[in-house]
């Protein structure tokens, strides 16, 4: 625990969160508002290369991961990233770890874009010192690892577009980039979309290939030059590495995403595409995001409808992309979906065949240190969250007993849209989801503008504008500590705080790369 | 080793109720172990709940452990009140929680009862929720969705429900068990304002007595004002010959229902999706119902996947003169109440009646016209109603007769 922070060593952020000023050696920017930071400088970048050095035959195949990684000069302490498009069914970043446990290598940071439960081999790769520590969403497991004050350097979580920022700034420097790829040429071109563990867009990826010293790209379908569509360019590519297999299919996309069946999230879901409709946002031209949940699955349902009826049709949408979105695309309801990540198979198959389909990267999306991203052109958003409290402030990244749940992956980003919807159950099971104060703070009140729950919607009374929209509907348009009343009401009670110890284990980032919140250690 | 007694639900999928296990000793005082999954949230409150429903009802050695899966105190006393009743143990009172704020709603003979849902009476979950689908009425079944085992543990968790949770503006509904089990059941609700007592597999009218003279007595000695409404289900070829002695058995029927699972079981026939097996039976129920001046009602779709389906059949239900369905997932309420709607042209003719009818009363006419064509009252009271469901249904703005009037004050002033 030698590189622990003392809480001496917090400072409150504007909105009054004690955060670290060093994080894993690094000195940070506490929070400063939505728009307060704006950082100096100029952008990192990897060495510059020479071809001459990188075979004429474009042959970059080596042998194995560990013959890659020693030719890439793998050493201690140094910084390894991988990538989440197989989500649980990943199986190249525990072949990484398990190969620099061979090399004897140690104290190494895993920088992953996301990790999932299929992951907690880490664990014991932490124990044995070979991981130092995480820097990325920590759930499950890995999760339970962190929040115990178990890992030995704190966890940063960022959104996608704070990961990019990260690479881009400088504030991360990835010394070793590993790209699976369910399809690639001896060169390193690489895509998502052919192959058996094909998963769609690579573009998690991206900033890797861009900024890391070194890229290695691990296939199991190998294809003569040229793999197309390159989405990972052999360009910034140093080795190519043939293995049996990457990833399991069936957990990466899955057959077929299922709407959900819960009565409550349903109708949580009916009415927040009746507030869309409603509040005017829903006309021709308009753009909205959607994402795999169940009950966001269920939302792009009931306003598919209400776009036919309505003979309404959007200029974009948004993925998480899945058979939903696609048969919207294919009926003409939209004219693009702009597609972030592929959650099964038909959504796959339109990336790759439908021009209209279009993969998009952490830059295009959500990058908040660039000249503008589309996020914020997006017209309505629908999010999950863990907590909300009675000023809007939202928590995704840990459950209310504290412990690490979620990482952010795109919703910081997401909350820049026109219209940002957090569409949650009031209550799980006996536990309250508006509260006075989240546990964590990873998204700032003044971007949720409306809370939908199974007893009410609740509009930020920043949005007046909003609130003077929907007036007239027959939405049930509440206050939200009505709703918070009630629910507590319903529970017995208040919920008691969660029993917190005295130890930061982790600090959620804002898109700008500055503080939001710490997370801290849980008494069992 | 002693015996040991359980009650509850445990296991990964469990969510919102808890399991108790109750192990009784002769001295050592009380012993109790939870675990809980809002321990951080709710630990202290759960442990607290637990100790007072134990000391209320009076155990004083035993060893109790609780695994909490996130229910709440109602939730928790009922499972706790079925142990200590299966071991035998305390002093044989109940515990009743403090009532919740829909406690006291109240009910009428004449509301609508187009949705009924029904809700498993051993399934705490869906409680909570259900009348944020805004069914006109919940059923809190204690018959065929609670297994035999769980009989006595659902009554307790059902008459807690009943005191607690707060159903809003639905209309609260019980369906008992059969026989001397579902006399014993009323014991247990009647007093907590159920509003109709759904009476299964009614085959004659001395059952439905028997329900009735029971319910009234426990209405009468809980000190209870209105009546507890009856809502006989029938469900078999017996049930269908007799349904008017059934439909005009106690002044406290309010409305007459079928079970077709059971009906076509007891036909020996396939149920289909075209119903033509029993559409002798439910002609019967609605024309024995219609007798008796009350409300028929169908049964339930049961696929509540195919919303198409239940339009359809909710529709022809309509046709066939019945006024509800029941609904077996919360999904299926607003197909069902859109699918009873009136529509536009009925509201039309309904309001061009009811016009008639006020214009004839105003002038003190014994018959109502409309052009050269009188209308008979059976005619006018639909035609009340329709209107009436328009308007709850807002398909009529409340003042329409005023705009009405001023539109066509100039066409009647011949």
């Amino acid at each position: 625990m030698a590189d622990r922070l003392d809480s001496e060593e917090l400072r409150e952020n504007v909105l009054r969160r004690p955060v670290p000023e060093v994080v894993n050696g690094k000195k940070q920017v506490p929070y400063l508002g939505v728009h307060g930071y704006r950082v100096q400088g100029r952008k990192a970048g990897p060495p510059i290369p020479t071809a001459a050095d990188y075979p004429a035959n474009g042959d970059k195949r080596v042998g194995s991961l560990p013959e890659a990684l020693e030719a890439c000069g793998i050493q201690d302490g140094m910084t390894l990233s991988t990538h989440h498009h197989f989500r649980n069914g990943d199986f190249v970043s525990n072949m990484l770890f398990d190969a620099c446990a061979k090399l004897g290598r140690r104290d190494l940071m895993w920088f992953p874009s996301a990790s999932f439960p299929c992951h907690e081999p880490m664990i014991a790769h932490m124990q044995a010192g070979v991981v130092h520590h995480i820097e990325g969403s920590l759930n499950g497991p890995l999760g339970d690892y962190c929040t115990d004050g178990k890992m030995r350097g704190l966890g940063v979580l960022r959104s996608h577009g704070g990961r990019w920022q990260a690479i881009q700034d400088g504030e991360v420097h990835i010394d070793i980039a590993v790209i699976a790829a369910p399809c690639a040429d001896p060169f390193g071109n690489a895509n998502g979309v052919h192959g058996p563990a094909a998963c769609g867009s690579l573009y998690f990826a991206l900033a890797d290939s861009l900024y890391a010293d070194r890229v290695i790209v691990v296939t199991d379908h190998l294809v003569p030059f040229p793999a197309i569509p390159w989405q990972i360019q052999g360009n910034n590519v140093d080795f190519v590495v043939c293995v049996d297999r990457i990833g399991d299919p069936s957990k990466i996309v899955s057959g077929t995403t299922e709407i959900t069946k819960s009565p409550d999230r349903l109708l949580i879901a009916e009415w927040v595409a009746r507030f869309v409709r409603d509040a005017g946002i829903m006309r021709n031209g308009f753009s909205f995001q959607a994402g795999a949940g169940g009950t966001s699955l269920a939302f792009a349902m009931y306003l598919k409808e209400m776009m036919r009826q309505a003979g309404v049709k959007a200029r974009f949408v948004r993925g998480g992309s899945t058979r939903y979105l696609v048969e919207m695309l294919k009926e003409g309801l939209t004219d693009y979906i702009l597609d972030g990540q592929t959650f099964d198979l038909e959504g796959v198959a339109s990336m790759r065949d439908n021009p209209c389909h279009v993969p998009t990267s952490p830059f295009t999306s959500y990058n908040y240190h660039g000249k503008g991203f589309f996020g914020t052109l997006v017209d309505v958003v629908v999010l999950g969250a863990t907590e909300v409290d009675v000023n809007f402030n939202a928590n995704v990244v840990t459950h209310s007993d504290g412990r690490l749940l979620h990482g952010i992956g795109g919703w910081q980003n997401c909350l820049f849209a026109g219209c940002t919807i957090l569409a949650v159950p009031a209550l799980r099971d006996r536990i309250p989801v508006i509260v006075d104060e989240v546990t964590t703070l990873t998204g700032p009140g003044e971007l949720v503008d409306v809370i939908v729950t199974e007893r009410g919607i609740a509009i930020n009374p920043r949005r007046s504008d909003l609130l003077e929209r929907v007036k007239g509907s027959d939405l049930p348009i509440r206050d939200i500590r009505d709703i918070q009343r009630e629910v507590e009401q319903v529970c017995g009670g208040k919920p008691k705080p969660p029993r917190r110890g005295g130890q930061v284990v982790a600090v959620v980032k804002w898109v700008d790369g500055t503080v939001l919140d710490s997370v801290w250690n849980v008494e069992r | 080793m002693n015996p040991v007694f359980e009650a509850g639900q445990r296991g990964e999928k469990v969510r919102s109720d808890c399991w108790v296990r109750l192990e009784p000793r002769t001295s050592g005082g009380l012993e109790l172990c939870v675990t809980s999954k809002v321990d951080a949230m709710y630990g202290d409150a759960v442990r607290a709940t637990c100790r007072t429903v134990l000391e209320a009802l009076g155990v004083r050695d035993a060893v109790v452990t609780v695994e909490d899966a996130g229910a709440l105190d109602f939730v928790l006393a009922a499972r706790i009140e079925a142990v200590v009743k299966r071991a035998g143990l305390g002093n044989d009172t109940a515990f009743l929680p403090p009532p919740g704020p829909g406690f006291g709603t109240r009910t009428t003979r004449e509301r609508f009862r187009r949705s009924r849902l029904y809700l498993p009476g051993n399934e705490p979950k869906h409680f909570l929720n259900a009348s944020q689908h805004k069914p006109d009425a919940i059923i809190l079944d204690l018959e065929d969705s609670v297994a035999p085992p769980a009989k006595d543990a659902a009554r307790l968790l059902v008459r807690n429900a009943l005191r607690v949770v707060d159903f809003g503006q639905c209309e609260r509904m019980v369906r008992i068990n059969q026989g001397e089990r579902g006399l014993a059941d009323l014991d247990a609700v009647v007093p907590q304002n159920v509003h109709v007592i759904l009476i299964p597999k009614v085959e004659s009218a001395e059952q439905v007595q028997a329900v009735d003279a029971r319910a009234e007595k426990v209405r009468l000695a809980a000190g209870l004002e209105s009546p507890c409404f009856l809502m006989p289900i029938i469900e078999s070829a017996l049930g269908c010959f007799n349904a008017l002695a059934i439909a005009t058995a106690s002044p406290n029927i309010v409305a007459l229902t079928i079970g077709l699972e059971d009906y076509t079981a007891d036909l020996g026939a396939q149920r289909t999706p075209e119903g033509r097996e029993s559409f002798w039976a439910r002609q019967v129920v609605v024309n024995a119902a219609r007798a008796a001046g009350v409300t028929p009602i169908d049964t339930v779709f049961s696929d509540f996947s195919d919303m198409e389906g239940l339009r359809q059949s909710v529709l022809e239900a309509k046709a066939l003169g019945f006024e509800g369905k029941g609904c077996i997932h919360p999904r299926q309420v607003p197909v069902v109440h859109e699918a009873f709607a009136p529509s536009s042209e009925e509201v039309e003719k309904a309001k061009r009646i009811v016009l008639a009818f006020q214009d004839a009363e105003r002038r003190g006419l014994g018959v109502v016209a409309l052009g050269s064509k009188m209308v008979d009252p059976p005619v006018v009271k639909r035609a009340l109603r329709t209107v009436l469901m328009a308007e709850a249904l807002a398909l009529l703005p409340k003042d329409w007769q005023s705009l009405t009037e001023m539109s066509s004050t100039s066409g009647r002033a011949h």
